[in-house]
């Protein structure tokens, strides 16, 4: 199928779940609510025509400060005679960008599925608010989400309810915080030997 | 002694300290820490291209209590550090230590929570070897310059102070691309 076909007929099927999607460039992605995930998961695996065996990765973003910088600053200081507001802008492609989660959702988890038999992809995001960041554990589908979904939690503190054994993966016992949130702090050190700071 | 060329009968005479000084210096047993890419540039150097055993060098031991150097090769990060220090331990005097790459020496290019900030604040530090990778020959400096401590038999875990160089002296300020 292509990428424009999987976005239709998930579209079709899990219309209520469904908050938006798009496809660019082949890449095929779809955010739905979090009440769906189960569902839309289990149908990825099951529907033959869909036939999503692999479960390649499990991310998350932290859109806390997200389109929050007005302009950017010249990131090297140029020799240029003109102030920084008026030197232009690096522009970038003309890539279409879709959040499809509100404001107030402030954490996508991103799943990548590949089908090895059908041999497509697609992209599942699913929005999280801060407040509950739990998310349904995909393990019992796909067991390689075991590690992937500590790692979420290790990195960005979003739970997975139903993970047989949901601890820290990369950083060590004690460790404070989830270091790739965008509030913790940048210059926060917790050696575990050595100097504090 | 004058004109007796003590030479001609066949023996010499040292000083003990000297003699096993000399001696160290051309068996370094190494214990190689490595952790990241810099191991592929210490196996490059200690390849037959190079030939680290003109330096009594070029058998790793992969045990701590068989070695003499630690070279501690690639980014340390703080969950490693207390697994370092404790091969660091295990070592028997006197022994000495090589921070191979600039992550070693001081963090390198890394600032951020995972990252020890050089060795040298977990443990002593002999010779510092800086680079990103540093090139064998670079490598090769640095065993010479540690070939030169050991006959002198300095090590830096006999007074557990080790002396950064100026020029790697990096302030640690997270905030400096904000200024």
């Amino acid at each position: 199928m292509t990428p424009q076909d999987i976005l239709n007929h998930l579209g079709e099927r899990f219309q209520q779940y469904t908050l938006g999607s798009h496809a660019f460039r082949g890449d095929a992605t779809v955010t739905i609510r979090r009440e769906g995930l189960l569902d839309v998961a289990r149908h990825l695996k099951e529907e033959p025509l869909l036939a999503f065996n692999v479960l390649m990765d499990i991310t998350a973003v932290d859109y806390k400060t997200f389109d929050q910088v007005l302009f950017s600053r010249p990131s090297l200081t140029t020799p240029s005679p003109l102030p920084f507001f008026m030197t232009s802008k690096p522009v970038a492609d003309e890539t279409p960008w879709h959040r499809h989660a509100g404001e107030d959702q402030r954490f996508e988890v991103v799943y990548h599925f590949y089908s090895m038999p059908q041999r497509h992809r697609v992209r599942l995001k699913v929005a999280v608010t801060e407040d509950d960041a739990t998310v349904p554990s995909l393990t019992p589908l796909w067991p390689g989400a075991n590690w992937y979904e500590r790692e979420v939690w290790d990195m960005f503190g979003i739970r997975f309810s139903g993970h047989p054994d949901l601890k820290r993966i990369l950083m060590y016992e004690g460790f404070e915080g989830h270091p790739l949130r965008k509030d913790y702090p940048v210059n926060k050190r917790q050696p575990l030997i050595g100097p504090k700071n | 002694m004058g004109a007796v060329d003590l030479g001609k009968f066949g023996f010499f005479t040292s000083k003990l300290d000297a003699a096993i000084g000399w001696a160290r210096k051309w068996s370094i047993f190494q214990y190689p820490f490595v952790t990241a890419c810099c191991g592929m540039e210490y196996m490059a150097t200690a390849c037959s291209h190079y030939d680290v055993d003109r330096f009594g060098a070029g058998f790793p031991r992969f045990s701590p209590r068989q070695s003499d150097v630690l070279f501690v090769v690639g980014t340390i990060s703080h969950k490693m550090a207390p697994v370092l220090r404790q091969v660091y331990d295990q070592m028997c005097d006197p022994k000495w230590t090589v921070a191979f790459g600039v992550c070693t020496c001081t963090g390198g290019f890394y600032d951020n929570y995972a990252t020890v900030m050089g060795i040298d604040t977990v443990m002593p530090v002999d010779v510092y070897i800086p680079g990103c990778p540093p090139r064998p020959e670079n490598v090769i400096d640095g065993l010479m310059k540690l070939q030169v401590k050991i006959e002198r038999g300095e090590w830096a875990g006999a007074t557990g102070v080790s002396q950064r160089p100026e020029e790697l002296a990096v302030p640690h300020t997270p905030n400096a691309h904000l200024a």
